[in-house]
């Protein structure tokens, strides 16, 4: 066999572990109905969830706790999802700063067994001038 | 007075700088088609010329009106409402003119005229089919400020900064009963870009943006002219060039990412880093290949392919951050102002037309007789240019995820997928291994190249490997490396400095013209390393041992409680152990703009709504008297800094003030302060502040009546009232002759500290005055209200708030300097082989023009 033949089956083959591991690694978007069939079916995979705040009819955000001076890395919420199910929430870091103004919330992680585990939120807020525009910020749970 | 004019020049401008780009495209193809006269070949590019000078005119025209219509604040102008303030200091009014997506296309197509203009003057020989290619991309991008609406089709092309804000925003219901209103100030820019490099970086990203477009328009003209080998002289000092600024731009975005905007650190994989780092990758391949293209003809058509793909790769990266494709996946893309249609035409133009004339020519492409053998310098490049690009291929193939969504919807199917959850993990789980290798091919390759090592004389890599063997196990041993890859990575580019620096220092031998290559790489080289040990070994010091986690859930205690207690709260003034400093958050300070640091935010009063505040006391700093009691000052109204200080085990004390700030577009947002020292960075900030502009709630006022001696109960600390004196001062109050006041001494206890609170009570012109003392430590307000003669006994009013507290972290981040230290050194390396390739360019140019000169004297007797 000539070198490039050898060099270019490697290249090939590179590329398809490439592609193999990106769709792999790649999550999902579902919903919490979903994402609780995958963790009882053992699936480890982090999965994106979006969602809405649950709020009563005045706006007011409900079942969101936070506690700085008993815990800064403890922050519960509880989120809708698109299909309106009510989820509890656990974020293991300190609640995102204009959290209770984010129209769209999207969160990153796992169903454990009676809560969502946050990994990362992304949040989707509205600008105050321009209501067209949505500006979207990160955060991430720290891991040690 | 609404200022129409320079609107509409503007957008006359833009009109005239697509027709005459269009017209510059068009005139110089007819002066290299074949089909042209060679008579008028002459002619044509005279006239193309011209065009492109008209071009450039009213490029310069639209830059002109777009600053001039920011820089005098006309807010009846969406651009400049939207974008820029009043008190917006000089710097950031001329960077908020690339803030949004038209002014961002503005200052590429500014960048690719003076390119133009710089090609045109120093190669002639070129520049019929070069200048085609630059002036329909000139086309493309004009079009993107266009703001014309094709009447009948409703269609809009391009999307125009000089829009006014009631074309803009005409749903407001202002216009109605003024439709000549002009906003007093405008948005202003966002604070986080509020930084030198907001003015640095985005002029050099797009300048490295813009310099792509010079080896591939050397490349198509190369293909189309026929010169196939002869296009690489002229591409390859621009192709050096491009991948320095393109290099240094992000860079400098990785640096400004890590000092100010706290995206938790200088990389983040973020769609929009990852879709400019690509086509840095392939460029630096395409480099590789160039270099060795005049000798082998593999590499010649990779060199085809791969200038084509980096610039391909360019417009890929704009369409995916401008079309709104990216969506949620990025934390700073721009929003959709629908362009995406445009922008996939035009990236769709340049595939098809490069692709399809690198087709059409490749049978003239010349091939290798025998295949390149293992020994050859050809080889080991080669091989460090495909690594490259597999490198960028796989970032490139998680990137593009979004896009695939896009795809799959446009054919009706939906495929909701995510980017990974961990994108750090995922992405070095190829890129450690490929930059593992990249780093050793480097030494490899530099040994091949200079013949200082081949077929039968191997042995010559054996004491470079030796020294990389001897100091790798130090650093390994030193460093604590325990990670395999870790290992592999620290070893490969140890020897890469080892393997470069031998070169530079034996074969070079000091000659600063070749040394380009070795001292970039030995810059890549450390810059791994820097890598390595600051992202690999980043330690959080700021680990909640306080005692004051909830310890009754399980949830905290398993993983032998180190389940994420990486923030700390301080309560202000009270100082807490974390790791071996003792922490104590002081105070919140403002910055005025005309005082060196920050002052304490009580000094001032701030003025809602302005960039003023009025000095509370005089305002002293370092023993100079900057402002009178009374005085108005210019600050950062939207800057908070939280003086933390650290005092080390030695007792020796340093302060760090990591910023809040708060702006009602984007909430609170928090950027670091670092402690720099030569191995180490300790980068520190604030995960969550109270609002300091919002004073807290007060409970309901509750009211004590007791004795002197006597203890109550405030906020559940205990309070004893020690004394009540006569006072000559009171803060605020002027005391007559006939005045008298008091004050209560009361002794409030805490854990671990005493506090006194001395409230006053005055009489004053027979009538009587309360001052309250306010104490932010405790959350406790209190309010001396009655002095009862008969029962000896005084009542006093108390409030009790909320304890001002932060939440913060702190990293360490070891030999991040390592980092910085190869940023340079690749640059440098990279402008010695720029500086090197141009000269050896312009000497080149000089004998060819030589050459033509002599040639008509041969000719003259012949024809006599």
């Amino acid at each position: 066999m000539k070198k490039s033949h050898i060099f270019g089956i490697g290249i090939i083959a590179v590329a398809i572990a490439i592609i193999v591991s990106t769709a792999g690694d790649a999550s999902t978007y579902v919903n919490f109905t979903q994402a609780e069939k995958m963790a009882t079916n053992g699936n480890k995979g982090s999965i994106h969830v979006v969602g809405k705040l649950k709020k009563d009819a005045s706006g007011v955000i409900q079942e969101m706790a936070y506690q700085p001076e008993i815990d800064p890395n403890y922050f519960v919420f509880t989120l809708m999802d698109n299909d309106n199910r009510a989820q509890k929430v656990v974020y293991r870091s300190p609640k995102p700063q204009d959290f209770d103004k984010s129209e769209q919330v999207v969160v990153i992680g796992k169903m454990e067994k009676d809560h969502f585990e946050a990994e990362k939120i992304l949040l989707k807020c509205p600008s105050k001038y321009n209501n067209e525009k949505l500006e979207t910020t990160e955060y991430q749970a720290a891991q040690l | 007075m609404i200022h129409t004019i320079y609107g509409d020049a503007g957008r006359l401008f833009v009109i005239v700088a697509f027709v005459s780009a269009l017209v510059a495209t068009f005139a110089y193809f007819k002066s290299v088609i074949s089909s042209t006269r060679l008579d008028d070949v002459p002619v044509w590019k005279r006239f193309a010329r011209g065009a492109f000078f008209l071009h450039a005119a009213a490029v310069a025209g639209v830059v002109f009106c777009l600053y001039w219509i920011i820089g005098n604040h006309y807010f009846e102008y969406h651009y400049a409402w939207d974008n820029s303030s009043l008190s917006l200091p000089t710097e950031y009014v001329i960077s908020s003119f690339w803030q949004d997506q038209e002014g961002s296309f503005l200052l590429w197509i500014f960048w690719n005229v003076v390119l133009g203009l710089v090609l045109i003057v120093t190669n002639r020989s070129w520049e019929g089919p070069v200048m085609a290619i630059f002036a329909l991309v000139q086309a493309f991008l004009a079009s993107m400020i266009l703001g014309v609406v094709i009447p009948g089709l409703d269609l809009k092309i391009g999307s125009t900064p000089f829009l006014l804000l009631r074309e803009a925003l005409p749903d407001i219901p202002v216009w109605q009963t003024n439709p000549n209103f002009i906003p007093k100030d405008g948005n202003g820019l966002n604070p986080l870009l509020q930084n030198y490099w907001m003015v640095i970086h985005p002029p050099t990203l797009f300048l490295g943006f813009a310099t792509t477009l010079i080896p591939f328009s050397f490349a198509m003209a190369g293909l189309w002219t026929k010169k196939v080998t002869e296009w690489i002289r002229p591409a390859l000092p621009w192709a050096l060039f491009s991948a320095m600024i393109l290099g240094v731009g992000i860079l400098m975005g990785a640096y400004w990412a890590y000092e100010t905007l706290n995206f938790g650190g200088y990389w983040n994989w973020d769609p929009v880093e990852n879709t400019s780092f690509v086509p840095w990758l392939v460029l630096v391949g395409t480099i590789h290949v160039m270099i060795i293209g005049r000798k082998n003809a593999t590499a010649l058509k990779t060199s085809f392919i791969l200038a084509i793909a980096t610039f391909v790769m360019i417009l890929y990266s704009t369409f995916m951050t401008r079309s709104g494709v990216l969506g949620n996946a990025s934390v700073h893309s721009f929003t959709d102002l629908g362009l995406s249609g445009q922008l996939l035409i035009y990236l769709m133009t340049f595939v098809v037309l490069s692709v399809g004339l690198l087709i059409y020519r490749w049978k003239l492409l010349p091939s290798d007789e025998k295949e390149v053998s293992t020994y050859s310098p050809e080889f080991w490049i080669f091989i460090g240019a495909t690594l490259l690009c597999l490198a960028g291929f796989q970032i490139l193939a998680t990137t593009s995820i979004p896009v695939y969504n896009a795809i799959a919807e446009g054919f009706g199917k939906i495929l909701n997928l995510a980017l990974p959850t961990d994108p750090i993990e995922h992405y070095n789980k190829f890129q450690i291994w490929f930059f593992a290798l990249i780093t050793a091919l480097t030494g490899i390759g530099q040994f091949f190249w200079w013949k200082r090592t081949g077929e039968g004389k191997l042995s010559t890599l054996y004491p470079p490997l030796l020294i990389t063997l001897i100091l790798s196990a130090v650093f390994i041993t030193l460093g604590e490396v325990r990670t395999i890859s870790y290992i592999v990575l620290l070893t490969a580019a140890v020897f890469s400095i080892v393997a470069n620096g031998t070169i530079l220092l034996n074969i070079i031998g000091g000659s600063y013209k070749l040394s380009g290559g070795a001292v970039s790489h030995i810059g890549l080289a450390l810059m791994l390393i820097g890598i390595l040990f600051s992202s690999g070994y980043t330690r959080v010091i700021s680990l909640n041992n306080s005692g004051l986690m909830i310890s009754r859930s399980e949830e905290f205690t398993k993983n032998d409680n180190k389940e994420n207690k990486e923030n700390v709260t301080l309560w202000l003034n009270k100082p807490s152990q974390m790791g071996k400093f003792m922490l104590t958050w002081r105070d919140v300070r403002v910055e005025p703009r005309y005082v060196p640091g920050y002052i304490p935010k009580g000094w001032v009063e701030i003025i809602e709504n302005d960039f003023h505040a009025v000095a509370l006391r005089d305002i002293v700093v370092e023993d100079k008297t900057y402002y009178k009691t009374g005085d108005t000052l210019e600050i950062y109204p939207e800057n908070f800094y939280y003086e933390i200080e650290y005092r080390e085990p030695s007792g020796k004390i340093f302060t760090l003030y990591p910023r809040a700030q708060i702006n009602p577009r984007m909430g609170l947002i928090s950027s670091p302060d670092i402690q720099r020292k030569y191995n180490k960075d300790l980068y520190t900030y604030v995960s969550m502040v109270t609002n300091p502009l919002d004073e807290g709630k007060w409970s309901a006022t509750e009211e004590f009546t007791v004795a002197m001696k006597d203890t109550f109960f405030v906020n559940d600390y205990v309070a004893i009232l020690d004394n009540v004196v006569r006072t000559d001062q009171v803060d605020g109050v002027q005391l007559g002759e006939n005045d008298a006041a008091v004050k209560a001494i009361i002794r409030v206890l805490d854990t671990d500290h005493e506090y006194v609170l001395d409230p006053s009570f005055v009489i004053r012109n027979r009538t009587v005055g309360r001052k309250a003392q306010v104490s932010n430590e405790l959350g406790l307000r209190i309010q001396f209200n009655e002095i009862n003669p008969q029962t000896g006994k005084f009542t006093f009013a108390v409030n009790t708030k909320q304890r001002d507290f932060i939440v913060m972290k702190a990293l360490e981040k070891p030999l991040i300097n390592v980092l910085w230290l190869g940023t340079f050194v690749l640059t440098l390396g990279f402008l010695m082989a720029t500086v090197r390739r141009f000269r050896d360019f312009f000497k080149n140019q000089k004998r060819e023009l030589v050459a033509e000169t002599v040639k008509p004297k041969k000719r003259t007797p012949q024809q006599v």
